[in-house]
């Protein structure tokens, strides 16, 4: 037993079990997810980020230890912010075609997205550098941490409120969108994919891409110009105000 | 062999974008410019089928790689008890209200002029 617990205490301290324990809990989330049909409550990343937190506190690891190995998974961020080029370039006819809708849409969800967090921020009372973080919290994690340290948040914690913020996106799009009227056909899938990569970053178009791949192109559009037009204005925006 | 090609373009226009950004004091985060550096290198096909392997791959897998900084929450349960419930009203009303306002407006202009 105590030869047991020495092995444990070992591979729990080191980068292996991070890394691990996160991809086969994802995976296995992942395997749920399909098994359900693809219903948008299973999120695989909600399930993953609530199993791992259980695990790591069940077992007593700490956060810094999990992230030594995790940090590989995160590293690829970077890349994948890159690789929006990729969805870009496929849809630059469409854009050149329809920029002033896009570009539109980008602007004024992508203000009223964060301008509503803001000022309800404020009013419910949240301290200002929590409200400060919650700033980029439609623009994907990486990103969103660079924002949230130049205009005064906390960027682990915008970091947190992006990925709730996606997950919010992925789960209640498709309800919100019904409500709202929007076909699930033809041009809706343009403007509901659009949206999604707009307001709920990477994870509402990880659920675009899912549901429909023109849904899918455009959230991809929408997560890149998002990420271009916040670092630019939110920033200049805080230092003008 | 492609998707390894493919990440090597990634990896190199986000090194660019890094120096570019913290070099020039740019407003742009340094994968932000490697995104804009990579959408003018497409047009070469050298560039475009090693990294179209690798971008998809990537993509497909984009949720994966929030689940790390997702899980960072659990650092944070001292303001999270304090403040979770007000904080989480706060992201699912202003994502609902980002949501509906990118979708109208797009509907709007698409009913303007055909988008």
């Amino acid at each position: 037993m105590s030869n047991f617990v020495e092995l444990w205490v070992y591979l729990s301290a080191t980068p292996l079990f991070g890394l691990t324990a996160t991809l086969v809990v994802y995976v296995l989330a992942q395997a749920l997810y399909a098994r359900l049909h693809q219903a948008a409550w299973a999120n695989p990343v909600l399930w993953s980020v609530i199993t791992l937190a259980s695990l790591l506190t069940l077992t007593g690891v700490d956060y810094p230890t999990y992230f030594s190995g995790a940090q590989f998974i995160h590293f690829l961020l970077g890349p994948a912010v890159v690789a929006l080029a990729w969805p870009l370039w496929e849809r630059l006819a469409a854009l050149r075609q329809h920029w002033f809708a896009l570009l539109a849409g980008a602007l004024v969800g992508g203000l009223a997205a964060s301008g509503s967090a803001l000022l309800l921020g404020w009013a419910v009372g949240l301290p200002n550098d929590v409200v400060l973080s919650l700033a980029p919290k439609s623009v994907t994690a990486p990103v969103a941490m660079g924002i949230a340290d130049k205009i005064g948040g906390i960027p682990a914690l915008a970091a947190v409120f992006a990925v709730v913020t996606g997950m919010v996106g992925a789960l209640s799009g498709k309800a919100l969108f019904g409500l709202l009227k929007i076909p699930a056909e033809g041009n809706g899938w343009m403007a509901r994919g659009f949206a999604l990569g707009t307001a709920a970053h990477g994870i509402g178009a990880a659920r675009a891409m899912q549901v429909n791949t023109d849904a899918g192109a455009f959230a991809g559009l929408a997560l890149g110009l998002q990420a271009v037009l916040a670092s630019l204005l939110i920033p200049l925006l805080f230092q003008l105000f | 062999m492609n998707g390894l090609r493919g990440l090597a373009w990634l990896l190199a226009m986000q090194s660019v974008g890094e120096l570019l950004s913290r070099g020039l004091k740019l407003p742009f985060p340094g994968p932000v410019i490697g995104m804009l550096l990579l959408l003018v290198a497409l047009r070469l096909p050298f560039v475009r089928e090693p990294v179209a392997a690798c971008a998809h791959f990537l993509l497909s897998h984009l949720s994966l790689l929030f689940v790390p900084v997702g899980v960072g929450v659990m650092t944070h349960l001292g303001l999270l008890g304090q403040y979770g419930v007000r904080m989480l009203v706060v992201i699912v009303v202003s994502t609902w209200i980002g949501l509906a306002v990118t979708v109208l407006v797009m509907r709007a202009f698409r009913e303007q002029n055909d988008v």
